[in-house]
């Protein structure tokens, strides 16, 4: 199979969606251009300025607008260039978009999907670097999908647009240029469908977005020494595909959830409540997280480096989890 | 000033002026009796929304704000629904899930009441850059106050409706001023540094009317414009129709201190109170179109009164429509969170 990069993997999706679908328009701040990072590159040679449109730097109304145009027949894609920007968007995308199919009792749908650029690396400091996918989750009517390899940034780009929700579709800004299978012709992934992607018997790691990589290498690590760790992508956070999650947790009796975002009321507190709700039977130890410690994120390298969980923090709680002795 | 229409046509706006007038005292009326939380009347604003939305055509939408009956009416959304909504019974345009605050009906193209001050503008800006990027000839309508001004978002979506030409119209309904107090030829706005507001707009380059939304005539004549320079390429318009806040309006509830309008006043000057006697006399913008229309001999006085015996049932059955409705089941809550 043919490996591309993840940031391709958007841009393909772009490209096949607008093609099949004359509804669609990229909105934004300099998509024309392809973005900062080049996700929306070729568009506007494609499909020309009426299809792919540079909005002012004004992210409280440019969200919504999309929901505007959304109800009017549009299938907007908005792009957010830094998922730390939507917070000038929340009252568009909280109290609208998210509330609208529900207010007006059924008689509007938002098909919206809002992509942003989350996550830290390259020294982008407090500004251009948070993870708030709890945020989003914490919304009712909203659905956020965070997708870790190209395939997948390819497919649940494709599905998020598809949909006829208001979808936030997350993407690392460190994952832009890793490289995976590419999608197979035809092949789809629905919205709210995890998926295990290292099998182990002995304990259950779920990573969030690029902790997926990061909880696969401690499992490798963790490997050497005999411990046969499962790992679970999520791949979406709202809806939750809980039913993979517990069923992984019943076998290996032990969870470590890993995510970029601040540990404190992250997505990760969320899924460890319900884990144990769904399975406090069959844990051995309180569920573990492994988050980002609780401060704005700093700018300077090595900073960062210091504020981003490895995968030495991972193994550690790992290790925690197993030596638990619980009391019967 | 009567809008340019035909005889039939004004006095057809006269019984939605007249139902909007009395949906709203029978709702005040009914909030004195149970505790239906808070609402927002248009009782004052009548001649501003009645002629301004009356030449819309099917498949423009219009979006609104916290002070939104007049407007459903003014499109004709039966009252039954809407008191049964702002009730949160199931008989109600949304079966309850959002009230006089969310009030929307898209077969009359209402696809939503923003209660975020402000919320409104890039909604209906997004609409109306729809219709044009979907070549659909159709309009966009933005309702709001004076205090959707001091939000930012405003601002941002004029400058996009300005650059895109979109056929939006912003209809901003002044009614900062208090009838009490009132100085002449003073109309301030509540927490603006600008005193004009339409040289908020100037910048932009998009044209601006300035009219009194108690004159239906004059209303009728600046949404013409807009409509037509809207359908014919041309853009944006920002409407700024100056109204006076009706004295009920004053307290946080609003109350009827003016009492049940008896509409006599207009052609019995002797009934006119003492107190609010500037309001009934002068400043009622009801009253005063039907003042206009007996100068114009539309209709005798006598047929007035019918019209309004008429409407007047028909609210008050809307309302026990509304109090008989059921409440929707619980199970309701959890529906319609996801499309």
């Amino acid at each position: 199979m043919a490996e591309t990069r993840y940031i391709n993997g958007i841009q393909q999706a772009l490209l096949e969606e607008m093609a099949d679908d004359s509804t669609i328009r990229v909105m934004g701040e300099d998509v024309t251009f392809g973005g900062p990072f080049g996700a929306t590159k070729g568009l506007v040679e494609a499909y020309g300025e009426s299809r792919v449109i540079n909005t002012p730097i004004s992210e409280a109304t440019i969200v919504g607008m999309a929901v505007g145009a959304a109800i009017t027949g549009l299938r907007p894609v908005l792009e957010i260039m830094f998922v730390d920007f939507i917070t000038l968007g929340m009252d568009q995308l909280v109290n609208h978009a998210a509330k609208l199919h529900y207010m007006t009792g059924g008689q509007l749908e938002v098909p919206l999907t809002i992509r942003a650029t989350c996550g830290v690396g390259g020294g982008y400091g407090a500004h251009h670097s948070q993870s708030l996918e709890a945020w989003f989750s914490h919304v009712p009517g909203l659905k956020v999908v965070a997708p870790y390899t190209p395939a997948d940034a390819k497919a649940l780009l494709k599905s998020s647009i598809r949909d006829n929700n208001t979808v936030l579709f997350l993407e690392h800004r460190g994952l832009y240029w890793t490289r995976g299978e590419e999608l197979a012709e035809h092949e789809q992934v629905a919205l709210g469908e995890a998926v295990v992607r290292r099998a182990g018997k002995d304990i259950t790691i779920l990573g969030v977005s690029k902790m997926v990589g990061t909880a696969l290498k401690a499992a490798e690590q963790l490997a050497e020494h005999g411990i046969e760790a499962e790992v679970i992508d999520p791949r979406t956070l709202a809806p939750l595909d809980l039913d993979t999650i517990v069923s992984s947790v019943k076998r290996t009796g032990h969870l470590v959830i890993a995510h970029e975002a601040v540990e404190t009321g992250g997505i990760g507190a969320e899924i460890a409540a319900r884990v144990q709700e769904a399975a406090f039977n069959e844990l051995a130890a309180p569920v573990m997280r492994v988050g980002a410690p609780f401060s704005p994120v700093p700018t300077s390298i090595a900073l960062e480096k210091e504020f981003v969980p490895g995968p030495e923090q991972v193994i550690e709680a790992v290790r925690r989890s197993i030596a638990y002795n619980r009391v019967a | 000033m009567l809008p340019k229409l035909s005889g039939e046509q004004v006095l057809e706006q006269l019984r939605l002026a007249i139902v909007i007038r009395r949906f709203e005292e029978e709702l005040i009326k009914l909030a004195g009796s149970r505790d239906i939380g808070h609402f927002h009347v248009y009782i004052g604003q009548e001649m501003t929304g009645v002629p301004a939305l009356y030449l819309l055509e099917r498949g423009d939408l219009s979006f609104t704000t916290h002070r939104n009956h007049g407007h459903l009416l003014a499109r004709g959304v039966p009252a039954s629904q809407m008191y049964a909504e702002i009730l949160g019974k199931e008989t109600g345009m949304m079966g309850g899930r959002g009230g006089t605050l969310h009030l929307c009906s898209m077969e009359h193209g209402f696809p939503t009441t923003s209660s975020a001050v402000g919320g409104a503008t890039p909604l209906a800006t997004g609409a109306a850059f729809g219709f044009q990027r979907l070549g659909q000839d159709r309009v966009s309508v933005c309702l709001f106050g004076d205090g959707a001004l001091e939000e930012g978002s405003w601002h941002e979506s004029i400058n996009i409706a300005a650059m895109e030409k979109l056929p939006v119209i912003y209809l901003c309904e002044n009614n900062s001023l208090e009838a009490l107090g009132q100085k002449a030829g003073e109309y301030p706005s509540s927490t603006l540094a600008a005193v004009d507001l339409i040289d908020l707009v100037t910048p932009f380059g998009v044209p601006t009317i300035q009219i009194d939304g108690c004159d239906a005539g004059a209303v009728h004549a600046a949404m013409g414009e807009a409509l037509h320079r809207a359908r014919s390429g041309g853009g944006a318009t920002f409407i700024e129709a100056r109204t006076v806040r009706w004295p009920g309006n004053r307290p946080i509830w609003p109350e009827l201190s003016t009492g049940e309008t008896n509409f006599a006043m207009a052609w019995d000057s002797s009934l006119v109170p003492t107190e609010y006697r500037e309001w009934h006399a002068e400043q009622d913008a009801v009253l005063r179109f039907i003042r206009e229309i007996l100068a114009e001999g539309l209709i005798e006085p006598e047929a007035i009164l019918a019209m309004d015996a008429e409407v007047s049932a028909e609210m008050k059955e809307a309302v026990e429509f509304a109090l008989a409705s059921n409440y929707p089941p619980a199970a309701a809550a959890m529906e319609k969170v996801l499309a």
